[in-house]
């Protein structure tokens, strides 16, 4: 009898400590970077103040954790999944198959992951319209240079890095026709994104050969740009976070890509209990994807420039224009 | 009354001074951390506790170590025949890409052949792989450490192409293969555990631990038990004696590079038919050239090498545990840490080897003293 009372006053402890999981006090979130490292100034980056505003805002911690090589997204998915997390947001593209795996294995269990689709009915994907955020810088570039070429640094070559290139190409197109580009990878493996070093020699080589205005997509190795740019006093645009404070007076503006706004989302989604799986796009309409303006930039972008960039943002939004898009750039899983 | 190797016992020579390297980078390293303001108390008990505290832990330490007995044993093998194999990570890598020819030309035939072809098709591509520089050496006289290191860059661009080329998986986007046929797995020792009945956590170590653990038993075989490896050996210590002997020393280059290639393309039967079941661009990680340092460490013997695996395989778990931990702690430290192991136990063995000549020699004179004075 004794036994069955404890019983029962056991599942009703656990009973207890489920509901309880639920409350802000044990609600524990995840948030796993990409290679790079989260203090990288751009992607991972924002991911970071995304968690960091969520734990502003409601007091609540986050653990994190930054994969060395990519063999580590899979073991550092199962650790947390198995340590049973509330929600785990993986951010960067890498993480498509990883998040694959582990969600097909815990099934209970939540995933958010940006930038890649996966499947899955505990998966919830974010992409973003990054097409439409380069169009917009696309056309600052073509408004703003004087030797007619133009630059792009791509980070990994892939399909979603192709596509900054693409709506990077139509905006600017879309200002004058009279335009050259000049565009280069820095690689084809995720160690294109840390390589600074070498982007920034591709910069200097483009900046020689007459380009003044680079636009790089290229996570951390684009800090190599920016000091590219500062070197030779030409110009460059940044990208995800704002990076105009990088070298005041040589970034043009920044590509925003807010990464912030989606992992701060998800985060409050699950501890609200309205996080749904699916695949959700951040366009230019909710302010997923923007251009940069403030103090260190505002003396390079004048009135009348803003004045076209929000035409062409109203026209974006209304689709009288379509930023084309390039295929394969967000195949699921 | 020269202080040397010989009047120290071989427990000194062979524990002692591995582990006093040891301490000595821990020392450096809780230095480090230290200054950086965590407690480096608390970094070294996360990583032990990481490695070795839970069945999961253990399970990656092992996992990791089987990388480090294969990578190991390769450098170890060259090395007794007198070369140093720095393309362990090239051979490694091609290894893999043979491995995953051979398992996508099996298909889904049986468990038992795909594993077979396996072994076969990574050994074979990191022979061959080897096979390169060993025939540059043997034939035309070029350093063997140079032509390793550049086959390392050749072998990464080659798996990079074939990934985001031929072989990269459909509609995705990264450096990495289509999932492997369903047969072509190796079995999780949690699995062959359950199969005895005893209970063990879901973790990485699989069968390729049993694997490394045979070559292991396999190299020592090779070396001090059979003519060739007689032969090996011979050639490494002074190749003129041994072409003097009769022994033809480009051969035995070729022949030792060779296998020592295998034994480094065997890793991806851990790292990719244990875990991944997939060819992901990078597996290799770095583990070729911790190999060297394993092979230093555990003194070019199977047995110490086997010993050092799991101490580095510990450090590789332990420390990423510590950046699941302690966010303070990126993954640079941990780095910065297994370097300093590296750096003290594989470059710098004999820094306190002197000094515990001079105290074995001092203890020994106080018992040959003591002994007079009765």
């Amino acid at each position: 009898m004794t036994k069955l009372l404890k019983a029962i006053a056991g599942t009703m402890l656990a009973s207890l400590l489920v509901t309880s999981a639920v409350l802000a006090a044990d609600f524990k979130p995840v948030l796993l970077y990409d290679i790079g490292g989260k203090f990288d100034k751009s992607f991972n980056e924002a991911a970071r103040n995304g968690a960091e505003a969520f734990k502003a805002k409601y007091g609540i911690p986050y653990r994190d954790f930054e994969p060395s090589s990519e063999t580590q997204y899979e073991q550092a998915l199962k650790r947390f999944a198995r340590r049973k997390a509330d929600l785990i947001v993986a951010v960067g593209v890498g993480y498509s198959v990883a998040v694959r795996n582990v969600a097909r294995k815990y099934p209970n269990m939540r995933f958010t992951v940006i930038d890649a689709i996966v499947d899955l009915p505990n998966v919830q994907s974010i992409t973003f319209k990054e097409n439409e955020g380069s169009f917009l810088v696309g056309m600052i570039a073509a408004m703003k240079s004087k030797s007619d070429k133009l630059g792009f640094i791509g980070g990994m070559d892939i399909p979603l890095i192709r596509r900054f290139e693409a709506g990077y190409r139509q905006g600017a197109m879309y200002v004058r026709d009279n335009l050259e580009f000049v565009e280069n990878y820095v690689g084809t493996t995720p160690t294109a994104w840390n390589d600074p070093i070498k982007a920034s020699e591709m910069a200097r080589s483009q900046y020689a050969r007459g380009v003044d205005i680079i636009f790089s997509a290229a996570g951390p190795s684009g800090l190599g740009v920016i000091q590219a740019a500062k070197d030779n006093g030409k110009l460059a645009i940044g990208v995800d976070s704002n990076q105009n404070h990088v070298a005041p007076g040589y970034v043009l503006t920044s590509m925003l890509k807010r990464v912030d706004l989606a992992v701060l989302q998800a985060m409050q989604e699950a501890k609200d209990g309205t996080w749904k799986p699916g695949h959700r796009v951040m366009t230019l309409k909710d302010g997923g994807v923007d251009y940069a303006m403030d103090d260190h930039n505002a003396g390079l972008i004048d009135d009348a420039m803003k004045a076209k960039l929000e035409a062409a943002r109203a026209k974006i939004i209304s689709g009288e224009i379509i930023v084309g898009d390039i295929k394969g750039s967000n195949a699921g899983h | 009354m020269a202080f040397t190797a010989q009047k120290m016992p071989w427990w000194a020579d062979g524990i002692l001074l591995p582990i006093l390297n040891l301490c000595a980078a821990f020392v450096v390293s809780g230095l480090v951390v230290l200054a950086m303001g965590e407690s480096p108390i608390e970094v070294l008990s996360l990583l032990i506790e990481g490695a070795f505290g839970f069945e999961e832990g253990i399970s990656y330490t092992f996992y990791y170590a089987t990388n480090f007995i294969f990578t190991g044993l390769a450098v170890s093998l060259a090395f007794h025949a007198g070369h140093f194999n720095i393309g362990g990570e090239g051979q490694a890598m091609i290894g893999g890409l043979g491995l995953t020819f051979a398992v996508f030309l099996v298909g889904d035939f049986s468990p038992v052949v795909s594993v077979l072809a396996a072994i076969v098709g990574s050994a074979l591509f990191g022979a061959a792989w080897a096979y390169i520089p060993a025939y540059l050496q043997a034939k035309r006289g070029s350093h063997i450490v140079i032509t390793t290191i550049m086959f390392n860059f050749i072998a990464s661009a080659l798996l990079a192409y074939f990934l985001v080329g031929p072989l990269q998986r459909p509609g995705g986007q990264m450096p990495e293969s289509a999932d492997f046929p369903e047969a072509a797995s190796l079995m999780g020792i949690h699995e062959l555990l359950a199969g005895i009945g005893i209970n063990f956590e879901e973790g990485p170590m699989n069968v390729s631990l049993l694997i490394a653990l045979v070559c292991a038993v396999g190299v020592w075989f090779l070396l001090w038990r059979t003519r060739f490896g007689y032969e090996l050996r011979v050639v490494g210590q002074n190749p003129e004696a041994a072409r003097f002997g009769g022994i033809s020393v480009s051969k035995m280059t070729i022949m030792a590079m060779m296998i020592s290639g295998a034994l480094a393309g065997l890793m991806g039967l851990n790292e990719l038919l244990g875990d991944q079941h997939r060819l992901v661009g990078g597996f290799t990680q770095g583990y070729g050239f911790v190999g060297i340092a394993v092979a230093f460490m555990g003194r070019n013997h199977p047995i110490g090498i086997v010993i050092a695996s799991l101490l580095f395989g510990a450090l590789y778990q332990g420390g990423s545990e510590i950046g699941f931990e302690i966010s303070t702690i990126t993954n640079d430290v941990i780095v910065m840490v297994q370097g300093l192991v590296i750096l003290f136990a594989g470059a710098m063995p004999y820094l306190f080897k002197g000094m515990l000549a001079k105290i074995f020699a001092l203890s020994r004179r106080n018992a040959v003293g003591e002994g007079e004075t009765k």
